[in-house]
């Protein structure tokens, strides 16, 4: 058997990739729930919000452990395998990568010491600062990665010198053609993760009858987030598709795995795509739909993959797929959100068993979208690192032998299916247990020093009575 | 832009010192990972890891600080050297992943306590062997060829490498034990006191081993150490060295707090700004100058602005969260 580094290579950034962008696109929307919570509390002085805030900085602290240490493999990925890209784009990318470190990285590891075990040391403002500082470190992250990955789409403001990408414009680079899109569509898909979280956990709570009071806030708060959240997402992400027709007119002929270019085309709700005979099998399909959806015009065009040379076009299977499995998420969240607010307004949300299950199941949508719409975005990207520019089998690290990336692929599939499976076993435990029984057993806790009061109950603190 | 000034200067500066603190901030935490796993009962365990628990993840982002700001003003020099010690970084990495969960984990599952010890233990001692074998492959230079590696995977694999991995992992010790020393009382200072001497003998024998053996392996070493007025020059830092080595021996045997912890740093710096005069100007050494691996000068001034005023920022909030956690930790007001 033949092992090729540049396949393997791939195989290993989409492992560790796909596993890392699963803790932020919890963390991120957590901690700014956290810094909510907090601010509630704060102002409003009721337990019911510092319950919940406890209990879900003690999820947040383990998902986010797991965030920090797969996400340092990341920025090291650029280095071991694909240096030919690093040295390439580095001059364009690296400062976009490096002010990630500085403004989002230091910020949340700074506070966050702060937020989960600082609540006896510090006044109950500082705390909330702490948390607050940590939630804008999320989002400062956010901004600066998608900005980076969002240039490898549309590359925009440089020049190109001796093989290199020299950056000649930075405002175009940060805020390249894709960007604003990107940055939206991936914010709002990590707040509506974590709605999903949030909602399921309180619906599980409720069908447990356990910390009836704070599931009921965590439910309510979570409804309404994602009322807004859910609808705004799919208008985001229509916007987005129309971008990447403008741009990356390939990728989105393989998302609709569309071979000729048409007028008045028709959407394809299914089909088997086949890349070799140039054709979609057992394809379903609504008739105009396609150029409605796509071009907002019944006789849009909308180009084919037979106008792009055969090695410029990305494989189609895996976006077509994958974008199907989105917006089917999509779909599902918006008949949740829907049926939510119905019940709410017959005042049953509560007690309607049935929903609560399925919010309960609902718990992975979010997770399941997000790495489907990654796939959809990075696969359709193909063959190219930087869009049209530099291919992906010439950005690879050229020393690497077949036998040295798959002595890595495993070493790291071995340590992710083994550190996953755990960190839901444990973050499943907290949830069984629930913000009342979870804060009574946190009185004596989140201190670091002795000098703090060690027995005063972290509610007292934060009301101010210590 | 036009070029009036080089940049380069103040962007070596930079990443020596951001490089310089990851190895004295996660040093210590590391060195404390290690001696974790000499404790003998889980009280002091969990003293241990609450003494670097609020703090470790901070310390860590000077790595990604280190590897990035590599990128950012160097991105040739990071194109061959993260290449050529392609395993030991992989092996630091994973290492760091196990040794990171652990500080959840432990607390939250009773059952695997001992394993996720364990790996707490193993984890930091494996990712600072891994470390300083990639010190070891640095200083003995890499093949390169049109800007990339063009060596093999495994060529990082020498006596010398493995040596410096090993002094390594003394000298983290000695930082953690430094630390302890600082934030503990009792029978776990006293522990730390007799483990940071081990230790002290340890990294002062692979600091001699490692000078000799330098300039033997490298005639471009060699030449800079020997030559007049160099030797001049040069010969304090060993015998500044040894008078650091000295006192810190004293100290931890003595009643003082602080002094080990902040000798061990003094022996830190002279190790680094040995290295240091030794490779200059060279980042790929005796391959490419520190010039000739620069990004653009545009690439270096955009985040030249940035970074001297973030980096002000970051210590004063990162010295905020010192100040918070100040003074000694006890396991019963632990972690969750
Ligand atoms: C909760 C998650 C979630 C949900 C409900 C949706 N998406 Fe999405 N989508 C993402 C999460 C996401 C994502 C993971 O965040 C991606 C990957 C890269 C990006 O920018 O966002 C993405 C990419 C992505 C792309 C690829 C753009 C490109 O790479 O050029 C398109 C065209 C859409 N989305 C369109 C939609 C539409 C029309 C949706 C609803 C009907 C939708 N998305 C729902
Ligand atoms: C859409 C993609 C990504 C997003 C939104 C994202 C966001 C985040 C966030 C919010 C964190 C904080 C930890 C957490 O919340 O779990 C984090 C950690 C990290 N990410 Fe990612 N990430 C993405 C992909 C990447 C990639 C491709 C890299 C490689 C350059 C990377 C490098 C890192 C690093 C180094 C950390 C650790 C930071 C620390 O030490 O505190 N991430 N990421
Ligand atoms: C966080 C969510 C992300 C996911 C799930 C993801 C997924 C993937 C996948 C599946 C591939 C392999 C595509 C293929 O070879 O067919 C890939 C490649 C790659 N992605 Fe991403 N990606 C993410 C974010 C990013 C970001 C933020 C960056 C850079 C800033 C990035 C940079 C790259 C690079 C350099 C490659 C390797 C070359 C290539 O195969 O194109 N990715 N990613």
């Amino acid at each position: 058997m033949h092992f090729d580094p540049v396949l393997l290579s791939r195989i290993q950034f989409a492992w560790v990739v796909a596993w890392h962008i699963l803790l932020p696109a919890f963390t991120v929307g957590c901690a700014s729930f956290i810094a909510v919570f907090e601010g509630l509390g704060l102002a409003t002085g009721r337990e019911v919000y510092v319950r919940n805030s406890i209990f879900w900085t003690k999820i947040f602290a383990i998902a986010f452990g797991m965030g920090v240490v797969t996400g340092l493999i990341m920025p090291f990925q650029f280095g071991t395998n694909w240096s030919r890209y690093a040295s390439a784009a580095g001059d364009v990318l690296s400062p976009l990568f490096a002010y990630e470190g500085l403004t989002a990285f230091f910020l949340e590891a700074g506070f966050l010491g702060v937020l989960l075990f600082g609540r006896k040391l510090v006044p109950p403002w500082a705390h909330f600062f702490a948390a607050f500082m940590v939630a804008i470190g999320t989002l400062f992250s956010t901004f600066w990665i998608l900005s980076a990955n969002s240039w490898m789409q549309t590359p925009a403001g440089y020049e190109i010198v001796n093989g290199q990408f020299i950056p000649t414009d930075w405002i175009k680079v940060i805020f390249n053609p894709s960007f604003p899109y990107r940055l939206a569509h991936t914010a709002f898909a990590f707040f509506t993760t974590t709605g999903f979280v949030v909602l399921g956990v309180g619906a599980y709570l409720l069908r447990r009858n356990r910390s009836v009071l704070e599931a009921r806030t965590m439910m309510s708060m979570a409804l309404w987030a994602l009322t807004f959240l859910v609808p705004l997402q799919m208008v985001i992400g229509d916007m987005h598709g129309l971008n990447t027709r403008k741009y990356q007119p390939a990728k989105l002929a393989a998302i609709e795995s569309r071979w000729d270019t048409a007028k008045g085309v028709p959407l394809t709700v299914f089909a088997i795509p086949d890349d070799k005979a140039e054709q979609n099998k057992f394809a379903i399909e609504i008739p105009w739909l396609g150029s409605l959806i796509l071009t907002h015009d019944l006789h849009g065009e909308v180009k084919g993959l037979k106008d792009f040379p055969a090695d410029q076009r990305p494989p189609v299977a895996i976006p077509f797929f994958a974008f199907r499995a989105m917006v089917g998420c999509a779909g599902l969240m918006l008949g949740l959100v829907l049926l939510g607010g119905w019940l709410r307004w017959r005042g049953q949300l509560y007690d309607t068993r049935l929903y609560l299950l399925a919010c309960q199941c609902a718990i992975p949508l979010g997770f399941i979208a997000v790495v489907a719409g990654w796939f959809v975005t990075e696969v359709g990207r193909q063959p190219w690192t930087v869009y049209g520019l530099l291919r992906t089998a010439a950005s690879v690290t050229p020393s690497l032998t077949g036998h040295d990336v798959t002595l890595s692929l495993l070493a790291y599939m071995a340590v992710y299916l083994l550190i996953y499976p755990s960190g839901v076993i444990l973050l499943a435990r907290l949830v069984r247990k629930g913000p009342l029984e979870s804060s009574e057993a946190a009185t004596s806790i989140e201190a670091g020093i002795a000098a703090a009061p060690v027995l005063a109950p972290a509610i007292n603190v934060v009301k101010g009575e210590v | 832009m036009t070029e009036v000034l080089d940049l380069v200067p103040i962007w070596t500066v930079i990443l020596a010192l951001a490089v310089f603190f990851y190895v004295l901030l996660d040093g210590f935490d590391l060195g404390v990972g290690m001696l974790f796993g000499l404790a003998s009962d889980t009280r002091s365990r969990n003293t241990i890891m609450n003494s670097i628990a609020p703090i470790w993840d901070g310390n860590e982002t000077w790595l990604v600080l280190g590897g990035l700001g590599l990128l950012a003003a160097f991105p040739t020099a990071f194109a061959v050297i993260i290449p050529a010690v392609y395993f030991p970084i992989l092996v630091m990495l994973l290492a760091l992943v196990f040794r990171g969960v652990a500080f959840e984990f432990r607390f939250r599952d009773a059952e695997n306590k001992t394993f996720w010890d364990h790996a707490f233990c193993l984890g930091s001692a494996t990712a600072t062997f891994a470390q300083g074998v990639v010190l070891g492959a640095f200083v003995q230079g890499f093949p390169v060829r049109d800007g990339q590696f063009a060596g093999t995977s495994f060529a990082f694999l020498t006596p010398f490498s493995i040596l410096t991995g090993v002094a390594l992992m003394f000298g983290y010790g000695l930082l953690g034990a430094g630390w302890l020393i600082l934030k503990t009382d009792g029978a776990i200072q006293a522990a730390a006191r007799r483990q940071g001497r081990i230790c002290l003998v340890g990294v002062v024998t692979a600091i001699a081993i490692v000078s000799i053996w330098t300039p033997i392996m490298s005639p471009a070493v060699a030449a800079r150490w020997f030559s007049w007025p160099n030797i001049a020059l040069f010969a304090p830092v060993p015998v500044l060295s040894g008078m650091i080595a000295l006192g810190t021996w004293r100290s931890l045997g003595g009643k003082v707090e602080a002094a080990p912890f902040f000798g061990a740093i003094a022996l830190f710096v002279l190790a680094y700004i040995g290295m240091a005069i030794s490779l200059f100007p060279m980042i790929v050494p005796y391959q490419l100058t520190l010039w000739e691996a620069a990004s653009s000068p545009r690439t270096q001034a955009f985040l030249l602005v940035g970074t001297l005023f973030l980096i002000p920022v970051i210590l004063t909030y990162s010295s905020w969260s010192y100040w918070v956690f100040r003074g000694k930790v006890r396991a019963d007001v632990g972690y969750h």
